[in-house]
């Protein structure tokens, strides 16, 4: 088995899901010839074409209504938004279409497609290139919100959410496309969607995360764990609909909950997750749920990036204080 | 050469297309389509059958019975014009005042007003399976044209999606980015703006500062063309010629179909707080249906009868469908939950229990 990046799980999953269904065709700014600006898409259009490989015009809401058009007529368009920032032109029409033209036409019309982005912080880009608004997405009915957090898990729940009859938005966390590797088999296996991952077993505190912070907090639960204190780490994955059950047992197992998000903090998908430990698992919980993750500022520019994402101590900190609540 | 001299690099001309004058008298040749006695009264019956519906539908709003509505009155020839041109495989992407064109490729009354009424099952076309719903959000079923436009091509299916949207519309960047990219590619779209003048209050004079909606396919690198919206025969020679091309590989088409709402946007609006009632009045002068009737009965081939005899076939077909329309059950309110997904993720199945268990209550 190869040892590859995120970002080349990325590329084999397309490469794969592209080889297997001629329907899948990859569109965006400058993903063929160039392969993509972070390269997820290097190679393709060599191998599948210009018309399966399609560089467009540089207009984001043009890259999702297309996506829309040719999702109708039985295609599986793989959109490709250069960095989260340059989303938004998208969101009428994953609002207003792609996730609801399913429900609209009572599944006349159906839109399997994915719109992959970049996400977060954390890479000393410019302006508007580090954006992490996930939970503005979770909070569209119809749609799916799905984060990878290892090369592993970029290949298969890619191809998965590929596969997927549903409109699905994959985040991809930008900070770990090179610096998260592993061994990734090329074997057209999906992973399942709309599971959570539980990433390490412990009994003493849930800490819960997706993407890149899952770096952090893994970091943490060693360093916790060498305190004697035993972390159960939960990778939530998908975010829309997310494994509610998953969470409640592994809160019910340890009393303890931390989440861990590098998106501001105010309505962000942390509190989704606090809100429903607190109606249906308070009964379990020995201290209260916390959050760590950015300011409700505007994500800061290089020299102040790293002091607005939350840090192994900031997660370690918030455990520890959960652990210790009497 | 008053810019010393500088060489001129392009040229564009945009063309405008009439044949009936507002009287019914011929202004050139007709196209040969309109050689076919039955074709013209098709399209006259059609616009007739469309104003009865409007006049029903606004009836039921008022009473009650329908919710918010928007008319066709006066623009009946655009939507009418443009489907009679399109073939059953192509696929109709149009705006929420585009049920000339539904109708016409056998949507049914009553799945128009279960629509307008609030039920999503009107958006469940017994006609065309492929044809998008109403886009109510505005110019933002461009691009889905593009995309569809991009399937056909890519498949190589002589197809053409018609998208059609307001004058409103084409100020908005989706319509433009949709147009750019159907030049770029050549793709078998044919776009349409019903210019009726207005975008609710906004006059066209405060829309755009083009001459022409036309022209706004130049910059997308192909063929605009100024229909007279009023004109049937117009609508649907251009909307042939398109189409054909189209078809032929030879790209997309924008055709600007200048018309006049003589009535409300919806019937949420009240038209007369921002336009005189003389410059509707004068513009009723132009309208389509009395345009295409003194056409017809000119040559002989339409009578006193006939009409009347429509106005009764409209008024009973209309009465039909309003009558099943009214006869629809309401769902169970759990079925909001139906068509969300494929598969209703377990996490909310919770959730349509919850509902379904409310309502047992």
């Amino acid at each position: 088995m190869a040892e590859v990046t995120l970002v080349e799980a990325i590329n084999l999953a397309l490469a794969r899901a592209m080889e297997d269904d001629p329907g899948v065709l990859l569109l965006g700014e400058d993903v063929g010839l160039n392969g993509g600006v972070f390269r997820a898409t290097a190679g393709l259009q060599k191998r599948f074409g210009a018309e399966r490989v399609l560089d467009t015009p540089l207009a984001e809401l043009l890259i999702s209504g297309l996506c829309v058009g040719m999702a109708t007529q039985g295609l599986k368009p793989v959109g490709e938004i250069q960095f989260m920032g340059f989303l938004y032109p998208c969101i009428d029409q994953l609002v207003n279409h792609a996730s609801r033209i399913r429900n609209r036409t009572q599944g006349r019309l159906t839109c399997p497609m994915v719109l992959r982005t970049p996400h977060g912080a954390g890479i000393r880009a410019p302006e508007h290139h580090s954006e992490s608004t996930e939970a503005m997405l979770a909070h569209i009915p119809g749609l799916r919100v799905v984060i990878p957090s290892s090369p592993e898990r970029a290949y298969g729940l890619l191809l998965a959410a590929i596969r997927d009859p549903d409109p699905v938005v994959f985040l991809e966390p930008t900070r770990i496309y090179r610096a998260a590797k592993g061994e990734v088999e090329d074997n057209g296996e999906a992973l399942p969607l709309d599971v959570a991952f539980v990433l390490r077993e412990g009994r003493d505190v849930t800490l819960i995360s997706w993407g890149a912070m899952l770096k952090e907090t893994m970091a943490a639960a060693d360093a916790l764990a060498v305190e004697g204190i035993a972390a159960e780490v939960v990778d939530l994955a998908t975010l829309k609909p997310y494994d509610e059950v998953t969470v409640l047992s592994s809160v019910a197992k340890t009393g303890r909950c931390v989440i861990v998000h590098e998106a501001t903090r105010t309505g962000g998908f942390g509190a989704e997750i606090a809100a429903l430990i607190a109606e249906r698992g308070l009964a379990s919980l020995l201290a209260p749920v916390a959050r760590v993750t950015g300011y409700d500022t505007v994500v800061p520019m290089a020299r102040l990036e790293q002091k607005f994402m939350p840090s192994v101590g900031h997660i370690a900190t918030a455990a520890r204080q959960a652990c210790q609540f009497s | 050469m008053a810019d010393g001299g500088l060489p001129v690099i392009a040229r564009f001309e945009v063309r405008h297309r009439n044949y009936l004058a507002p009287d019914g008298s011929i202004n050139r040749p007709l196209p040969a389509f309109a050689s076919d006695a039955k074709l013209l009264v098709s399209l006259y019956r059609a616009m007739v059958l469309l104003r009865s519906f409007d006049r029903k539908a606004v009836a039921l709003q008022r009473t009650g019975r329908l919710g918010t509505y928007a008319v066709s009155l006066g623009q009946e020839a655009v939507s009418v014009g443009i489907a009679s041109a399109m073939r059953s495989e192509d696929v109709l992407l149009p705006s929420y005042r585009d049920n000339g064109a539904l109708i016409w490729r056998g949507v049914k009354l009553e799945e128009i007003l279960l629509f307008w009424g609030g039920d999503e099952r009107g958006n469940h076309f017994s006609g065309p399976v492929q044809d998008f719903p109403f886009c109510v959000p505005v110019g933002s079923q461009a691009p889905h044209a593009a995309g569809v436009g991009y399937a056909f091509k890519l498949r190589k299916e002589p197809r053409v999606a018609v998208c059609l949207f307001g004058d409103g519309a084409t100020s908005k960047g989706d319509v433009y980015e949709a147009m750019n990219f159907a030049g770029v590619h050549k793709l078998p779209v044919v776009f349409v703006a019903t210019n009726n003048q207005w975008a609710i209050s906004v006059p066209l004079r405060l829309q755009t500062g083009c001459e022409t909606l036309a022209q706004k396919a130049i910059a997308a690198g192909f063929i605009g063309e100024q229909v007279d919206g009023s004109d049937v025969v117009a609508v649907r020679a251009a909307a042939e010629e398109a189409i054909v091309a189209a078809r032929d590989g030879q790209g997309p088409r924008f055709i600007e179909a200048v018309t006049y709402r003589l009535g409300d946007h919806t019937t949420s609006d009240d038209a007369s707080r921002y336009r005189p009632e003389e410059d509707v009045q004068a513009r009723w002068k132009e309208e389509p249906i009395a345009r295409l009737r003194a056409f017809l009965a000119g040559q002989k081939m339409w009578s006193k009868a006939d009409e009347e005899q429509l106005a009764a076939e409209c008024h009973e077909r209309v009465e039909a469908a309003v009558e099943r329309y009214l006869a629809t059950e309401p769902r169970g309110p759990e079925t909001m939950f139906d068509h969300l997904y494929a598969d209703l993720p377990e996490v909310y199945v919770a959730q349509r229990n919850e509902l379904a268990r409310e309502e047992d209550g």
